[in-house]
């Protein structure tokens, strides 16, 4: 199975990756003693490894080639596993109902830190499914997502300095705020599509957070607004642990609603719109859908969920300050989107499972929580470019029989 | 002729810079007719179905529509591409814009959306109005799929299918937004002989059903065959306009196809 000219080629790849890491694995100059010492051992260490994985690499490849032969053989399409469970309606709903019971009893068979790490990973989830709406169905690059979010966030923390709104009067508001912003950031952006898109759109993020750092009477500056109140539950008075445990539950609802509300309207009218403008704005015009019309709806639709996700985040940590919403959260949140499959719900939420708990699990390796991420993101486009879970394409019923029933796989 | 024709292109001029592209060109189109644009390669053909489009906007001259079912005339120029096509002219392009990751039903799907209203709201309640409209596009995409023989794959990606059949799928996209001038630009390039044949029957299906047809090719033995007239165009100027008996005789166009001192030819 593996050939000389492959052991040879892994044993060269490995080699370069020795002369890459070597300055940093194995040099150690230590300025007090003015010492240098040579740690060889991590030079093997890299050696080996790199060889191993390269070979483990390339048998997958060769078994994943092997496989596509043998489908286009047999004309018949392999789905991956996750998706064949999700094909079934039976077990799709087993499933959903397991992982909401699961859902629902964490915080009681958990601690109160788990549940808060978990509420946490829920905002990021709602969060990526919002941006997924640009990003993945309508393809926008949008690297300024996390300007939505921090205007949904201030909103909260204003509007309740200012004018003593409670978070059930706000949340709204704040979602529509962003979403009001998601139109103004779409308007100029219109013409403008990939890169210089995602140039503009980085842009944007950063000129809210500026300003938000920067017009000290309008935002209190870098020290920020701290004691923002926790959401009510009619009036009862909560210790800290039932506060938490009651933002977890919100979270879960919330994230009902927003899973229920992106899956009907990736499959609609307006779903198809936006995958068509994905795919050809000339084309799809030439059709007669408004480009400007749909471009905006994504935007703001987008930008609502992060809106109220930003009101929920101040909620949650009851101070909020520019520095949460800096280019980082923004790259995390389309990492998510990209790492769990464009388009795809079930690959979104596994993705910011992924991205939010793993860092908070894996603590104890925290200085290399950069590598790691860089390297799965490097992975991801190596071996599976269309995410963790791809998006489906549904077939459609004709005259209500069914037409067909395989569904095709999205590249 | 003032009131029989649907489609009235007067003086049509564009500039691209220093470049004429179109020169103050005239046409007509009647209803259910199918009329044909030839000329060389560059003679601002593909402009021309652009400017009618909405893709460009025409530096100079009128484009105007008649709506054979209201009678009601409307100015086209500096109107964007949706609203063309709404107002009932569709298009099918030269290098084949489908999309390529969506089934064939939800090309055809798109070309339904200027006829079809629900929004955000439909889309989330979705109410019983949308959930029949929903029923109507698909049911409707999939006659006109099978009108154009591709209701097998339905459910194929566009991008699976042959060089025919996906031209085929633009003509059907294109129908599903129900207009009454149907422009077609280059529907047989790449096409075998047997294919070719069947798009022949399919145009003139198309015409009888209603539709008028203005389309660009470059296979004479089609043009000839298919249509009622035909305007021949060279750099951007209109050199000739005619049945086809006329055309094939026209000393014109003989020039701008083989140059000078040439016998005729129909190729």
């Amino acid at each position: 199975m593996i050939t000389v000219k492959e052991v040879k080629r892994s044993l060269l790849v490995s080699l370069w990756f020795v002369f890459l890491t070597f300055p940093l694995m194995v040099i150690k100059v230590n300025p007090y003693e003015r010492t240098v010492s040579w740690r060889w051992r991590n030079m093997v260490y890299v050696a080996i490894g790199t060889f191993v994985i390269t070979l483990l690499a390339k048998a997958w490849f060769a078994r994943k080639e092997k496989r596509m032969a043998r489908q286009q053989d047999s004309c018949h399409l392999r789905l991956p596993i996750i998706q064949r469970i999700l094909q079934k309606p039976g077990y799709r709903n087993s499933l959903a109902v397991f992982l909401l019971g699961a859902a629902l009893a964490f915080p009681h068979l958990f601690s109160t830190y788990q549940a808060n790490i978990m509420t946490t990973a829920l905002m990021y989830i709602v969060l990526g499914l919002g941006l997924n709406i640009v990003v993945g169905v309508a393809g926008l690059l949008d690297l300024g997502y996390v300007a939505f979010y921090a205007v949904g966030a201030y909103s909260y923390a204003l509007l309740n300095l200012h004018f003593d709104l409670g978070f059930w009067t706000v949340l709204p508001i704040g979602g529509l705020l962003a979403a009001l912003f998601g139109v103004l950031l779409g308007f100029p952006v219109l013409r403008l599509r990939g890169d210089y898109l995602a140039i503009v759109t980085l842009g944007f993020g950063e000129i809210i957070r500026l300003i938000l750092e920067n017009w000290n009477a309008f935002s209190k500056g870098p020290s920020g607004i701290s004691n923002i109140p926790r959401p009510g539950f009619f009036g009862l008075e909560m210790s800290l642990d039932q506060a938490m445990i009651y933002m977890y539950y919100l979270m879960i609802g919330l994230l009902l609603v927003t899973i229920f509300v992106v899956n009907r309207l990736q499959d609609s009218r307006l779903g198809r719109a936006w995958l068509a403008l994905r795919e050809d704005e000339i084309a799809c015009q030439a059709m007669g859908i408004d480009k400007t019309r749909t471009k905006l709806i994504a935007f703001s639709l987008g930008a609502f969920w992060a809106g109220l996700i930003g009101v929920i985040f101040a909620a949650k940590t009851t101070f909020v300050n520019p520095a949460s919403f800096t280019f980082m959260e923004s790259a995390i949140i389309l990492s998510i989107v990209v790492l769990g499959g464009m388009g795809s719900i079930v690959g979104v939420i596994l993705g910011a499972l992924i991205l939010v708990l793993l860092p908070e699990y894996l603590r104890a390796l925290s200085e290399y929580r950069m590598l790691a991420f860089g390297a799965i993101l490097v992975a991801m486009m190596i071996f599976k470019p269309e995410g963790l879970i791809a998006n489906v394409r549904r077939s459609y019923c004709y005259h209500g029989k069914k037409s067909n029933t395989a569904l095709k796989n999205d590249e | 002729m003032m009131n029989k024709s649907i489609l009235e292109v007067s003086g049509l001029t564009m500039d691209f810079g220093g470049i004429r592209a179109l020169d103050r060109l005239d046409l007509d189109v009647g209803p259910k007719e199918i009329v044909a644009l030839i000329g060389p390669n560059g003679a601002g053909k593909t402009t021309f179905f652009n400017c009618l489009t909405g893709i460009y906007l025409p530096s100079a001259g009128d484009i105007r529509l008649v709506s054979p079912q209201t009678g009601k005339q409307s100015r086209l120029n500096g109107l964007k591409p949706n609203k063309i096509t709404k107002k009932g002219v569709a298009r099918t392009f030269q290098n084949i814009r489908l999309f390529s990751q969506m089934t064939v039903l939800e090309n055809v799907m798109i070309g339904r959306h200027c006829r079809t209203s629900s929004l955000i709201l439909g889309a989330i309640l979705r109410t019983r109005r949308t959930r029949k409209e929903e029923q109507e596009t698909i049911d409707k995409s999939y006659d006109i799929l099978e009108k154009v023989g591709l209701s097998e794959q339905a459910n194929e990606f566009a991008s699976n299918l042959s060089y025919g059949a996906q031209r085929r799928l633009e003509i059907a996209r294109a129908l599903a937004t129900e207009p009454f001038l149907l422009l077609l630009d280059e529907p047989a390039a790449g096409m075998n002989p047997q294919e070719t044949a069947d798009l022949v029957t399919l145009i003139l299906q198309i015409r009888d059903e209603g539709h008028a047809i203005l389309l660009i090719e470059h296979d004479m033995k089609l043009v000839m065959s298919l249509s009622d007239r035909i305007f021949v165009m060279d750099y951007g100027k209109k050199i000739a306009q005619g049945a086809p008996a006329e055309i094939r005789v026209n000393r014109a166009v003989i020039k701008a196809y083989l140059g000078e001192d040439e016998g005729p030819d129909n190729a």
